[in-house]
Formats: C-alpha cells, sequence, structure tokens
C-alpha cells in the first residue's frame, strides 16, 4: 500500500529534532545541512512549517533530468536519484517548486527526500506528529472530519438558538 | 566529530583570534561546557578582576553532546566573573545558538579586552570575524538579532546578543537568544556590554560525525520515550513551567511580597490557564514550542492581549516571571505578567533579579526606608501594576535615582539606600533568590545557601523531596553511582540526610551542565528520569568517548570544585552575609504565615542549619570553613590548578 508523508504545520514546536534525526540515519552525520526536511520558521510570530517532498506526481525533477537519473520507486512511489547516472549539473534544485531537491557541497551531491526507505524517521521522532505517514487513498480522513465536526457543532448551535426562540 | 570542536580566544582590545583544539586528555578531566568554562575561568581570569574591566574573562560553549544525536542537547553555557556578586559568573539558556555554533567549528570562545565602539562577533564555518556594531546598539534583543541576519543575508543565522540593560551595564542584564532563552543570571549581559559586544552570531554547515549512528538513533528514540512519558514532562510540554504555580502556592512555597508572606491571595488570577484564557483571542489555545531536538517543548507562546503593547508577540512565562510581576509585587492582573514578561526579554534583563529588586524596594517604600523622594514621585507600594512596570523601564535605562541604584543589584544599592534596608535583602552571595520561600524545606534552604552562584535551585536543589518518596526510592536514586547508606528522610520538613541530597545533585546538574543538555532531562523536577547510569551510553555512542557512571561523577565533583576555588579565590567564606553560604536572618527569625499544616510557622533553626553546612562540606571533600582538603585536591586531580593548558 503506497503511503505519503504529510504535514500539519500547526502542530510543530520548532524543535528541528527531524532534521537532526533525517542527517543522522542517511549519512550518520549532525548537520542541517544533510537534512531531507527543514523547518521554515517565523520566529517572530511563533510559526513553524516544515517543508518536505510532496513526492510529485508530474515531477518536475524527473522531467528535467538530462539523463533521466531520478526515477519513481516501485514500491513506495517516492522519487530517487540514481547517483551512478546523474552527472551533478542541479538542474532539479533549480527547477523543484518546494526547494525540496537538496545540493550538499561537501560530497558535491543533490539528495532529497527517499521516506527512509518506507520508514520516515521524521514521522518516528516527532511527537506531535506534525509530519506523518499515511495510507495515500486515505489521507484526507482527518481534514473531513475537522471540517465536519465544524459543521456539526455550528448546526447544533444554530438549532439551540432556534429552539430558545 | 563532536571531539574536533575547538576553543577560540578572541581579544576585542586587540583583534587578535587564535584556534586550538581542544585536547583529549582536557575533555576528560572536565568533559565541556559549564566544567571546561569553569576550567578556563580558573585559568584566564586574575585573582580580584574587575568584573567590568577588559581583564574578565567572558565564557560562551556547549556541552560535549551539543548537536549530537542526544536528546535536548540544546544549551549554550557563558561563563565570566560576576558583576553582580563579585564571585563565579554563570547562565545557561536553551534555544538553538549552542548547536549552530557547534555546526560552525567551536565549542568553546575565550573572549577578552574591550572594544573601542560597539562590536559583534561573527562565526562562520570555521572562520571568525569581528564585526562594528554602531547600528545595533540601543536595539532590543529581537530588533538585533534579525537586524544580524538582514546584514548578512542569511535567516538562519543564530545570535546570542544584550539589549539595552547590557548595553547600560545594569548589573544583572542577561545574555539571549530567539524570543526569550535567556542566560540570565548573574550579570553576563552586562560583561557583555562593558567589553561594548553587542552580539555573537554564528552559522555553520560543517560536519558533525556521529561515531555509532545507528546505536545513538535508537538509544535516542528510547531517552526521548522515558522523557516524554513522564508525567512531570508531559504536563510541561503543555503549560510550561507554570505548572508548579498552583502547588507551590497552595503548599506555601511562594515568596510573596518580598518575604513578607509564602502564599499569594490571588495566585488563582494568574495560574496558566488563565494565562491562555485572557491570550486565546490574540493567539489561540495554548501553543508551546520547543528548543533545539527536544520534544518536551516547554515554551508557552502568547500574544498581549490588551495595553500599550497589544498584540506583541513573546514567549513564556515562566515561573520566574509570574513571581516577578505576580506574588512578590503583589500584582494580581494577568496581563501585568505578559506585559512584564516582554518588557525583560526586550530589555534582556533576568526577570527573577528585577522581580526581586522591585518587590524589596516596594517593601522599603511601605516601611517608609525609602520615600516619593527616592521614587521620584513613583507610588510604589505593593499592587501597584503600573509602578512594577514603571520600574522594569527606569531600571533597564537607569532613569531616575531609584532605578540608577536598583540596577547596580542588591548590595550596593543597600549601601546606598541605608538604614537597615540590607535586612530586607533576600539574597545569598549578593543574588537574589527564587521566588520560592524554602523555610518549610531545609534541603532546598541548604541548596540555595551553598550554591556555587548565589541563591539558585538550578546548581544543587533536591526539588523531588517535595514529592515525599517513598525511601526505598530514594535509596535507588541517591545511591547511584556512589554507595550511600547514610540517613534519609522522605519528609521534606527534615534536617537528616539533606546534606547528601544536595551534593548528589549538585554533580548531577553540573554532569548535565557539562553535556550541553536540559535539566528537565535528568533528576530536577522527575524522579525517574536520566542520570549517572545512562549518560556514558550516550557519550559513548555519539562521541566514542567511553566513561563508566563513577567516573562521570568523578568529573562532575572535579568541576565543582574549581568552582568553589575560584570562589574561595574572590573572597567566599562560609559565614559572611554578602560573600558567604549563610542565608538572610528572615529564614531564621521570621516564621512563615501561611501554607499547609506541616508548612506554616516554620523557620530555619540555625544549630541544625550549621550541623547541615557541616555534614554538607565534609561530602564534598572540604573543611570546617567549605576549602577542599588537600587529599580532595590530589584525589581529583586539581593541585597543580591554574594549569594553563588551554
Amino acid at each position: 500500500m503506497e503511503k505519503v508523508l504529510t504535514v500539519e504545520y500547526q502542530k510543530c514546536t520548532g524543535c528541528r529534532l527531524c532534521e537532526l534525526v533525517c542527517a543522522v540515519m542517511h549519512d550518520g552525520i549532525s548537520n542541517p545541512a544533510r537534512s531531507r526536511i527543514k523547518i521554515v520558521k517565523w520566529e517572530e510570530e511563533g510559526q513553524y512549517v516544515p517543508m518536505i517532498c510532496q513526492q510529485c506526481e508530474d515531477a518536475p525533477c524527473k522531467n528535467v533530468c538530462p539523463v533521466g537519473a531520478i526515477s519513481r520507486d516501485v514500491d513506495y512511489g517516492f522519487l530517487t536519484i540514481d547517483h551512478t547516472l546523474c552527472i551533478g549539473c542541479r538542474s532539479c534544485v533549480s527547477v523543484c517548486p518546494f526547494g525540496a531537491m537538496n545540493y550538499n557541497q561537501i560530497d558535491k551531491k543533490v539528495f532529497k527526500c527517499d521516506l527512509c526507505g518506507g520508514q520516515p524517521q521524521c514521522v518516528r521522532f516527532c511527537d506531535m506528529k506534525a509530519v506523518d505517514f499515511v495510507a495515500a487513498d486515505n489521507m484526507t480522513v482527518k481534514k473531513k472530519r475537522n471540517a465536519a465536526t465544524r459543521l456539526y457543532a455550528s448546526q447544533k448551535h444554530a438549532t439551540a438558538i432556534q429552539e430558545q426562540i | 566529530m563532536a571531539l574536533d570542536r575547538k576553543i577560540a580566544y578572541i581579544n576585542l582590545s586587540t583583534g587578535k583570534i587564535e584556534t586550538r583544539p581542544i585536547p583529549i586528555e582536557i575533555r576528560k578531566k572536565f568533559l565541556g561546557g559549564r566544567g571546561l568554562d569553569a576550567y578556563l575561568l580558573y585559568n584566564h581570569a586574575p585573582k580580584g578582576c574587575d568584573p567590568l574591566g577588559p581583564d574578565n574573562p567572558l565564557m560562551i560553549s556547549g556541552g560535549i553532546l551539543t548537536a549530537t544525536c542526544a536528546s535536548a542537547t540544546a544549551r549554550t553555557h557563558i561563563m565570566a566573573k560576576s558583576p553582580l556578586t563579585g564571585l563565579l559568573g554563570s547562565a545557561n539558556m536553551g534555544g538553538f545558538f549552542a548547536p549552530e555554533m557547534a555546526w560552525a567549528g567551536f565549542h568553546h570562545l575565550v573572549i577578552t579586552g574591550k572594544a573601542n565602539s560597539p562590536v559583534y562577533i561573527w562565526i562562520h564555518n570555521g572562520r571568525i570575524e569581528i564585526r562594528d556594531a554602531a547600528y545595533l546598539w540601543g536595539k532590543s534583543t529581537t530588533e538585533t538579532q534579525w537586524a544580524i541576519r538582514e546584514e548578512l543575508g542569511d535567516e538562519d543565522i543564530k545570535s546570542a546578543v544584550i539589549g539595552q540593560a547590557g548595553e547600560n551595564l545594569v548589573r544583572y542584564a542577561n545574555v539571549m537568544t530567539g524570543i526569550k532563552n535567556a542566560a540570565g543570571r548573574t550579570g553576563m549581559g552586562a560583561v557583555m556590554g562593558s567589553k561594548n559586544l553587542k552580539a555573537v552570531a554564528v552559522r555553520g554547515t560543517m560536519d558533525i560525525k556521529i561515531a555509532h549512528p545507528v546505536d545513538a538513533l535508537e538509544y535516542n528514540k528510547r531517552f526521548i520515550e522515558g522523557i516524554t512519558s513522564a508525567k512531570v514532562n508531559s504536563t510541561q510540554g503543555a503549560l510550561g513551567t507554570p505548572f508548579i504555580w498552583g502547588a507551590t502556592n497552595s503548599w506555601g512555597g511562594l515568596r510573596t511580597r518580598n518575604f513578607q508572606y509564602n502564599q499569594m491571595e490571588y495566585a488563582d488570577d494568574i495560574e496558566p490557564e488563565r494565562l491562555d484564557e485572557i491570550a486565546i483571542e490574540t493567539m489561540g489555545p495554548y501553543h508551546m514550542t520547543g528548543c533545539f531536538g527536544c520534544q518536551v517543548h516547554c515554551r508557552a507562546q502568547y500574544k498581549i492581549p490588551s495595553g500599550p503593547y497589544a498584540g506583541k508577540y513573546d514567549e513564556g512565562p515562566e515561573y520566574t516571571s509570574q513571581g516577578a510581576f505576580g506574588a512578590e509585587p503583589d500584582c494580581r492582573k494577568a496581563e501585568t505578567v505578559l506585559t512584564g514578561n516582554h518588557l525583560v526579554n526586550q530589555y534582556g534583563v533576568d526577570n527573577l533579579e528585577i522581580g526581586s529588586m522591585i518587590a524589596w524596594a516596594m517593601e522599603l517604600y511601605e516601611l517608609g526606608i525609602i520615600t516619593n523622594k527616592e521614587t521620584d514621585g513613583l507610588d510604589l507600594r505593593f499592587g501597584n501594576d503600573e509602578a512594577l512596570l514603571e520600574m522594569v523601564h527606569r531600571i533597564c535605562l537607569r532613569k531616575g535615582w531609584l532605578g540608577d541604584v536598583l540596577a547596580d543589584g542588591g548590595i550596593p544599592a543597600s549601601e546606598k539606600i541605608g538604614k537597615n534596608s540590607f535586612e530586607y535583602l533576600i539574597q545569598v552571595k549578593g543574588m537574589s533568590n527564587l521566588h520560592s520561600d524554602e523555610r518549610g524545606t531545609p534541603g532546598l534552604a541548604l541548596n540555595i545557601a551553598t550554591a556555587s552562584r548565589g541563591s539558585d535551585h538550578l546548581r544543587s536543589r533536591p526539588a523531588i523531596d517535595l514529592y515525599h518518596l517513598p525511601e526505598k526510592i530514594m535509596r535507588k536514586i541517591y545511591s547511584n553511582p556512589i554507595p550511600y547508606d547514610g540517613p534519609l528522610s522522605s519528609e521534606h520538613t527534615d534536617y537528616e540526610g539533606k546534606p547528601w541530597q544536595v551534593f548528589w545533585h549538585q554533580n548531577c546538574f553540573m554532569a548535565v551542565d557539562c553535556l550541553g543538555i536540559c535539566k528537565y532531562h535528568t533528576v530536577f523536577l522527575g524522579a525517574t528520569l536520566p542520570n549517572f547510569e545512562d549518560w556514558p551510553k550516550v557519550i559513548y555512542y555519539n562521541t566514542g568517548l567511553e566513561f563508566t557512571p563513577v567516573e562521570l561523577w568523578e568529573i562532575a565533583e572535579r568541576c565543582n570544585n574549581l568552582e568553589r576555588l575560584f570562589n574561595l579565590r574572590e573572597g567566599l567564606t562560609r559565614n559572611d552575609l554578602i560573600k558567604g553560604d549563610m542565608l538572610n536572618h528572615r529564614y531564621f527569625d521570621e516564621p512563615t504565615r501561611r501554607g499547609a499544616p506541616d508548612v506554616v510557622g516554620r523557620t530555619i533553626d540555625r544549630q541544625k542549619f550549621k550541623k547541615m553546612v557541616d555534614e554538607f562540606y565534609n561530602h564534598c571533600g572540604w573543611d570546617k570553613q567549605g576549602v577542599p582538603t588537600s587529599g580532595t585536591m590530589e584525589r581529583l586531580g586539581l593541585n597543580q590548578e591554574p594549569s594553563h593548558l588551554l
């Protein structure tokens, strides 16, 4: 079953543990510059937004690659880079609309989210579940229930007012 | 590797900058963070130096685990000789500064000299530069941080800065990073101000190789589960430190009206739930934010709902701001707590010290020791919210006679105010106490009397003493890693066994300060949290260095003894009311007026207190005067200090 990463940024506390464990899991190194996920902050307003790769269906990074080094993983559906083919032109970095294709200047390589091969560490370590890993055919269920709860509550409220009148 | 992070020596008078590796032998003796800073202070501060003079070295550091794959390694430590106490100056803050400094290549900075005009230090991937800060002078703590990012064109820069309080050499000005992370105590901001140093800005993308990454990751996961499952931390993660407010007040441990009461009548009006309620229109329901890598996320977020600062965003308030702007001045408006907290964060001043200073002045005003002449007509009664906030401005800007006098701290102020004002000053070693009352808890009283940086709860407080834990559990905690079969009492009003608890926590807290992790991740408020048994694994997985729990304990002892040696060198004597391990007479003479049945009517017994101090010294390996014995010096390898190896 295909699963996708989702973000509920209102839950994020801005601690950046996801950035740390992402880099340690992939490279055995602590360095946010090696992280696939990044928390973008508005510190003076206390707002934090985790930015991740969306694994686009019609993926600009895949489309732009001149040597066909980017392909889709058959099991998990994420986009993956074949470094034996990659020529390091960084066109994918330029074209990604989310800034999710990164360039590591130490190793001189582009890198992106590979869902940790099916067990994303950012999700595993985030106890707020600001990032989550959910079934692709089921990803809007929580949003629907939240919206429905609001509708339901306001309907009950309206009925109560009508009864008072 | 974490171990290849360097130390930099920066002389602001000459502009000379030197970087050196930190030898592994030094690491094995002092680890890093506060412990290694204590070594640097003892070696680099000339005896008797002026705390606000160019000779006073200012240390800024991260711990040995900073930015590794351990949990909550966010703490930045700052040390120098204190302009508030004339003794050890040491303060610690969360946020993101120390990890960024580690990714920029450094664990320790030693800053000496004085710049001719305002400067800031810019550290980027191993390079260090001293830059002009004339345009930053006069800016608030947050304005300064955003302006540096703007100037250098990088939004990921982290800065440790001072506000106007530090510029004006308020002797309890702090150093801040982010919105409210403050290295609050002992006036480290004034030391920066005296050097014309407005900020230290860091940014790094240098690798820190983890020695055993898979083990480090998995152990961190288990570690975090243990930490977040502790009830004390889940509550803290929902309400922040104000979660202890109600309980502290109801049993009678809340210092109120300077020291007149130990319980606040209107405490419910400034409970965290109430603060949330009044800020809900502006910010939404309680939202919490965390320091680097921490899943406790204990900082609340809010926007001020009304008044001249309506709509301003800030973080907190902590318990200390509730005390400073609630219980101490006996003000009951929740808006005052939120506004006061915002002002101290913007000015960059220790909320705890300024709250105590103003409450002390309020008591003196009500007693007639100071009058409208000294206050320039300000009606400085208890419960006057406007006067309280006005005094914050006056102190930070050194406005008016009283503002200027209180900005110098309690001891010098008591000399200028005269009469018997000193008798009402609740301080140890020249530093004000936390907004707590220790008359019903001898163990906590011993802690504030003997803490190395003055009256303080974060150096050795056995806070879990208040939980009345079964003796079996206490024995399990306090008999590790060093066997202990002396007395231990579950009763917080007892005197027996408390010296060992204070000694144990003194070593425990020193160890976490050397590692660079937060005290909410050890035995401070939660009895089940990690301690000496757990840290050797974390250190090994992340750095490859091997220690036993007993070796870590010895390192903590060594570092605590270095702090002691520094204090003794700068004039600490056991029973001195200004520079000693001694409490204000009110602890011994004035019984508590309120509180639970086992707390009301209590004082600290002088004879029993003296016996506790004797026992505590004995555990520490110090003689009756509190001086480390030659045996202790030899055992800890300190008889060659200062050894000038770094």
